[in-house]
């Protein structure tokens, strides 16, 4: 459906300098997914996405929607963004304040190349506020409105005109943590039922996970990894996208003369002793690597468990958070994250069994 | 989000394939436009500086002699001193009244100040050669109402006040520019944040160190800018050099260069080469604010917190500050309108008396109403007014949308152009102008086209200001979001910037109009009989000593200014302009 090749884009930054925004990012969205650009401020999500809406001219490249070029650099093509037929919804909403709801919704009808009928326009508007549950408010003056009821409002405006390709900048980000909550499972049920393939820019790895059938991580402008929420979570590819993507205890080691047992299992030497770990990737004796664990798989017990991949610390630090109780141990010099049920009533100072499941273990590769 | 990415980046690339773009139509346009308006006349002024007078019988050739002239002799260095005294006493003048009176308004508790902010405006609407004929009235040394009186109640011998002096120039023109000085320091107070200064209180400063160690040194770059902008103002101001100045024979530069243009033969050249002077003097004030309020913004006095400061309770001096008020509205609106209106209901001037208030007459305004081309000379006016307003507007909207959203090399270069005039003195652009169309000959002089491109030049950089303001203001997406919905660039120009920017537009209509209407300095070079305006006939009528006939229509141009003014306001705020 939408196919971004080798797309490079820059700008000139305020200060006069060349800033490499979007640097060899390819990737591809089938009909009806919604794709994410997972990432940190400046890496490059937005300028990718706006390089899509055609806002930024790439420097080389293409992006091709439904087998319409829309941006060749080999080609010489570049279709400007008015003429793209995108949706798109941003940061800010840009909601027109001098116009009423029904006006911001029904303006991209109005410009729009297909003349429409005002019967038709009144028509589609409604319908679309409708699914955004603003048709009551349709009159009201689109500046009275809530943060909430903007970002439907700028939603129902990139919806109106049927768009092939929905565009969406950052679109919670305005609004506070319960409302942010609430909007997210609105913006997917409506993703889900309209099959809209959706390109969605965020920093939010929870909204990533939460909302994607698909993320792009993306790290100084390149794409680290794609994958499914589940694989990025729970197989991510480079440190970043581990540290990145929740939070990780990384533990540095070397890879043991022995090869692969035969069920994949492979044994990392570090500094807190050597952990069993279950790689699919090949390695060899002596590479260096990093060892990825999230902090909800350290489990601890307060008596000795059985099996391997076993030691002894000491809990140094307890933060309770409600619903967990996040563990700081010392497992010699090293301090271990665990992220534990809060029914785990171990003291400060008291001695505690640490012991990894190899399959939560991530062997990453030391670029 | 991806923060990097700054506000000047491309906003709309090129349109497609689809042939031909309208927006490239418009902007080049505008950009020839102020090319034209802005530079051109310049450049001919400086090559006329170098060029003998032309009469009927020799042509003009090169010469450096007008620079000889203007600057080999002692007249000049005492013109440029005379020039500097008087500008500099102006600018003081006006700054330490309006500070004061602005410190009073903002941080002290004055009794009803707040209308005092509200008539503080209205001096503003007076136009400077009523005001300077008003301030003869009363003080000049023959007629002049206030020394009359202060003779018959003291005995004095001599007048105690001559209006014909060094010092009755910049109390005039110090007093006239005192409203300005007000507003911007009064702006500069109310920008600060006041826990600034509340923290050094905290931290134990008394209120000399507060004041001497963090106030002044926060508005310090306001304080200089707004110096400088009076300085300038004083400097190319005209009416009172001309009317106070030249009677008593004290020269400045723009009096020197309206007498070089009106001797015969016309010593266009020598006017020329003062013009340089003066227009390189305005140039640097000019330069030094711009690099001051750049500097301005980096000491982030604006909090945008909707914070009231702390008021200094002034006690039962407070009566006293009010006072101040009262005295001053007195001086500046109250004198100076009662002596116009008392005057214009008199056959001949005379001072108010039991005698002369049994000769009360409305001779005057019927002298006035039968004016031949009264209704010709508002027409020019209203027409000129309207026609600047809507098309300086309109121009600077689309200047300022290529420098503020538009990432086109050299937009730089199109804001300084557009905003070049502003170191012209209005009398410099007359001139200007007036050669540059007497050179080349395209039908325009004499002509009311020629008003028209004079004022149009002249207020380009105010109403560049103003849309400038809102243009910043509007978000970039608003703009973006109207291309994703497929609009075009003109669509968008048409229904989403030019609404937003309304408010902005608005405002600046309603005062380049007003400024328009009252404009003198530049029309008296360029007016012919057909295409006279209201001030230039209050100039004429002062040139023939028709006092009471001049007095009568200044009362009615006050009034319908003011009217004018009510109006715009009016219709401003149905129409949602933020004061």
């Amino acid at each position: 459906m939408l196919t971004v090749d080798g797309l490079f884009t820059e700008y000139a930054s305020a200060g006069g300098d060349t800033v490499k925004a979007a640097q060899d990012v390819s990737f591809t969205v089938d009909e009806g997914q919604l794709f994410t650009l997972l990432g940190p401020s400046g890496c490059g999500k937005t300028t990718t996405l706006r390089s899509i809406a055609g806002l930024e001219r790439p420097r080389q490249g293409s992006i091709t929607v439904n087998d319409r070029v829309v941006y060749s650099s080999s080609a010489g093509v570049f279709v400007s963004p008015n003429q793209r037929g995108f949706g798109m919804v941003f940061q800010s909403y840009a909601i027109w304040p001098h116009m009423n709801v029904f006006q911001n919704a029904a303006f991209p009808l109005e410009v729009g190349g297909r003349r429409y009928s005002r019967q038709e326009i009144r028509d589609n508007v409604m319908q679309v506020l409708t699914a955004v549950q603003l048709d009551q408010l349709a009159d009201r003056n689109a500046t009275t409105l809530s943060g909430g009821q903007q970002q439907r409002l700028a939603l129902a405006r990139a919806l109106v005109m049927k768009p092939a390709l929905l565009l969406l900048d950052e679109p919670l980000s305005n609004l506070d943590a319960k409302l942010r909550e609430k909007m997210r499972f609105e913006l997917k049920r409506l993703q889900r039922e309209l099959k809209i393939t959706t390109v969605y820019v965020t920093h939010d790895q929870g909204e990533a996970l939460a909302l994607s059938h698909e993320i792009a991580v993306m790290h100084e402008g390149r794409i680290q990894q794609i994958g499914s929420p589940r694989d990025i979570y729970e197989r991510p590819a480079t440190r970043f996208v581990a540290d990145f993507v929740g939070s990780s205890n990384f533990i540095d080691g070397t890879v043991t003369g022995a090869a692969a047992t035969p069920d994949g299992c492979v044994v990392v030497r570090t500094e807190i002793g050597d952990v069993t770990v279950r790689s699919l990737q090949s390695l060899v004796a002596d590479e260096r690597v990093g060892v990825s664990v999230r902090p909800e798989d350290v489990e601890l017990t307060e008596d000795r468990p059985a099996g391997g991949n076993v030691w002894e610390g000491r809990v140094d630090q307890k933060v309770f958070l409600g619903e967990a109780v996040e563990f700081q141990v010392k497992v010699g010099a090293r301090t271990l994250l665990s992220r534990r049920h809060p029914t785990l009533r171990t003291k400060i100072g008291d001695a505690i069994f640490v012991q990894l499941d190899p399959e939560k273990c991530v062997v990453l590769k030391v670029a | 989000m991806s923060a990097a990415i700054p506000k000047e980046v491309v906003s709309q690339p090129v349109g497609d394939a689809r042939g031909f773009d309208w927006k490239w139509i418009v902007i080049g346009a505008c950009v020839a436009f102020t090319v034209y308006i802005a530079v051109i006349p310049l450049g001919f002024l400086f090559w006329q500086s170098f060029r003998t007078p032309q009469t009927a019988a020799v042509d003009s050739v090169f010469t450096v002699a007008n620079y000889a002239t203007a600057y080999g002799s002692s007249d000049t260095w005492r013109l440029f001193w005379t020039s500097m005294q008087f500008a500099s006493g102006t600018a003081l003048f006006a700054f330490v009244l309006g500070t004061a009176l602005a410190w009073m308004n903002e941080r002290t508790n004055t009794p009803f100040k707040s209308v005092f902010f509200a008539l503080a405006v209205i001096p503003l609407i007076i136009p400077g050669i009523l005001f300077t004929v008003a301030w003869i009235l009363l003080a000049s040394p023959q007629i002049g109402i206030i020394n009359l009186v202060m003779q018959n109640w003291l005995g004095l011998e001599e007048p105690p006040f001559d209006i014909y002096s060094l010092r009755g120039m910049i109390w005039v023109d110090g007093l006239h520019y005192s409203p300005m000085a007000f507003l911007l320091m009064s702006a500069a107070f109310r920008a600060m944040d006041p826990s600034l200064e509340e923290s050094a209180t905290m931290s134990g400063a008394n209120i000399f160190q507060v004041a001497r160690r963090v106030t002044l040194r926060l508005t310090w770059p306001a304080i200089v800018a707004t110096i400088l902008i009076l300085f300038v103002r004083a400097i190319e101001s005209f009416e009172v050099p001309a009317l106070l100045g030249l009677p008593a024979g004290i020269e400045v530069f723009t009096s020197a260069i309206y007498q070089a243009v009106h001797r015969y033969p016309s010593q266009v050249g020598l006017a020329s080469a003062y013009a340089v002077a003066l227009l390189l003097i305005t140039t640097g004030g000019v330069y030094w604010v711009s690099k001051l309020s750049g500097r301005g913004s980096q000491y982030a006095t604006m909090t945008g917190k909707g914070f009231r400061p702390r008021q200094i309770d002034l006690g039962g001096w407070r009566w006293v500050t009010a006072a101040i008020f009262v005295v001053y509205f007195l001086l500046i609106v109250v004198l100076p309108f009662a002596v116009l209106l008392w005057s214009s209901f008199q056959r001949f001037y005379a001072v108010p008396s039991m005698e002369a208030l049994q000769n009360l007459t409305l001779d005057s305004y019927r002298f006035i109403l039968d004016y031949p081309n009264l209704t010709r000379t508002i027409w020019n006016s209203v027409v000129l007014a309207v026609s600047t307003a809507t098309i300086v507007m309109l121009v600077t909207s689309v200047i300022c949308w290529i420098v503020v959203k538009t990432s086109i090399p050299g937009r730089w270069l199109l804001d300084g152009m557009a905003s070049l005039p502003i170191v012209f003195p209005g009398l410099v652009l007359g001139l200007a102008i007036m050669v540059f169309y007497l050179n080349v000959d395209i039908g325009v002089y004499g002509t009311i086209w020629i008003m028209l491109i004079a004022y149009v030049t002249r207020f380009m950089p105010y109403g560049l200001r103003y849309t400038t303001t809102s243009m910043v203001q509007i978000h970039k997406e608003l703009e973006e979001s109207a291309a994703m919905s497929g609009a075009s660039w003109g669509t968008t120009f048409r229904r989403i910037i030019l609404p937003l920017l309304k408010p902005g537009l608005l405002a600046g209509w309603i005062y380049v109009m007003i400024v328009s209407i009252r404009e003198l300095s530049t029309s008296i070079l360029l007016y012919s009989p057909d295409t006279q305006v209201m001030s230039i006939v209050i100039w004429e009528l002062w040139e023939n000593g028709q006092y009471v006939e001049l007095s009568a229509l200044g009362v009615l141009f006050i009034i319908a200014l003011f009217v004018l003014v009510l109006i715009a306001q009016w219709l401003g705020r149905k129409y949602g302009v933020k004061e």
